[in-house]
């Protein structure tokens, strides 16, 4: 470790940082609107299960080396590329955990809500979606810590946040730049995935009383 | 489409048949790396894997296994142990083996712990000895979970092993770095679609492994790998 490096560059590190948490964040938000489309789609037809679950399953399988390559000549080294390979990578599991949040919903609840005079929407919003939190805060828990790690991998199209740092540090024999990019990913990813739990238990109040 | 009838041309051209820098011997170091990782990945995790969920002891450090390894992205976790072992294809091994463990090791304990404590316990009224419970009742019940898990892994192995290519290893891999650095398209998707399709049939190979493994008393739909052992990072 060459401490003099890191006080030295403060400034780039957290600089890759911010890029880090803007990429992270911009491919699980776009992740979860798709997912929410799609987990609707297949609350309201169960037809659409297979066709989008073996979508997201193909999507989620390339590795990303791979989507990105081909993605580079039609899109270029942008951010959009970088995005699309991210936020294909979120949709199956975010998909997944919506609909299997909506499924878990008891038949009681739901036929009690029926029963008070719920409107098939309102009980969707009031009733099912708020039972489906925790489940769905699981999903966007793994997803996030997920994408944290994908990230790195944009750094190959001139994006990558720390994985960025990290190659120009291999790249120069600059072994101080990537082990502070391991570090700091890993941090990132730990402080996600607590503020996850923490907005989680924020939005189901009634799960603490028990 | 030019890139189509590019990537076309690039797949006939004999020369990318022959020769150590061609499709084959890069696929084939590509598979052996991968099979490698595998094998030793799964000689070691799921042992393991049984013994803890068959004690219980150990629980907590399978948890925390899994947890670090989800963290620690593979393309760091690769660039790290490039840094302590220098560059080359078979360095990467390491790493991969790493980034094989935790999935497996958990899905297998996650399988046993739950396999209904009541077969358990009757298979013990029978007289059966724990070694023979473990292998007889635990194991065959726990094999879709553990399947699961060992399919999770050499998916991400397999695009992992692509990665190595960015450290100067060989395989697949190659074809997408090079074709990033020469700017040359036809090699760049020819590779990516060579790696996608790579890693779409491993994941499908796994449908007929569970066929061939799994008593058919147990067959019903593919089980998902346990969440904690499911996030991908390559």
């Amino acid at each position: 470790m060459n401490w003099e490096w890191i006080a030295g560059n403060l400034g780039q590190i957290v600089d890759a940082t911010v890029d880090h948490i803007v990429l992270t964040g911009i491919a699980v938000g776009v992740g979860f609107a798709l997912s929410l489309v799609f987990a609707m789609l297949i609350y309201r037809d169960r037809r659409w299960y297979s066709p989008i679950s073996g979508l997201t399953g193909v999507l989620y399988t390339i590795p990303s080396l791979a989507l990105f390559a081909m993605l580079v000549p039609i899109t270029g080294l942008t951010l959009v590329t970088a995005e699309i390979g991210l936020v294909s990578y979120t949709l199956l599991i975010l998909t997944r955990s919506i609909v299997s949040g909506l499924d878990g919903v008891p038949a009681d609840v739901v036929e009690a809500a029926d029963g008070m005079g719920f409107t098939p929407r309102g009980r969707l919003a009031r009733v099912d979606f708020p039972l489906a939190v925790p489940l769905i805060v699981a999903g966007l828990r793994i997803a996030t810590v997920t994408t944290i790690g994908l990230v790195m991998v944009t750094a190959l199209i001139g994006e990558g946040g720390l994985g960025n740092l990290m190659l120009r540090g291999f790249n120069f024999r600059n072994y101080t730049a990537v082990y502070v990019g391991a570090i700091v990913t890993v941090a990132l990813a730990v402080v996600a995935d607590a503020v996850l739990i923490w907005l989680g238990r924020l939005a189901t109040p009634w799960s603490r009383a028990r | 489409m030019e890139l189509v009838s590019e990537v076309v041309a690039w797949f006939t051209d004999p020369a990318n048949w022959s020769g150590t820098t061609g499709i084959p011997n890069r696929l084939f170091e590509h598979v052996m790396l991968s099979i490698a990782v595998i094998v030793v990945g799964v000689a070691v995790s799921v042992p393991l894997g049984l013994a803890i969920g068959h004690t219980r002891r150990g629980a907590f450090f399978t948890v925390s296994v899994a947890n670090v390894g989800r963290a620690i992205p593979s393309y760091a976790l690769l660039l790290i142990f490039f840094t302590v072992f220098g560059i080359g294809f078979a360095t990467a091994f390491p790493a991969l083996l790493a980034l094989s463990i935790p999935p497996v090791l958990t899905s297998t304990y996650v399988g046993v712990t739950e396999v209904d404590p009541d077969i358990v316990e009757a298979g013990r009224g029978t007289g059966m000895t724990e070694s023979q419970l473990l292998r007889r009742v635990e194991l065959p019940l726990a094999m879709p979970v553990i399947l699961a898990g060992i399919r999770t892994a050499a998916v991400q192995v397999v695009a992992t092993a692509t990665l190595a290519a960015l450290v100067g290893g060989g395989g697949l891999g190659r074809f997408i770095v090079d074709g990033f650095a020469l700017q040359q398209d036809d090699q760049l998707v020819g590779g990516a679609i060579l790696v996608a399709v790579l890693a779409l049939l491993t994941e499908r190979s796994f449908t007929y492994l569970e066929r061939a493994m799994v008593s058919p008393g147990l067959r019903r739909r593919t089980p998902e790998a346990p969440l904690t052992a499911a996030a991908r990072s390559a």
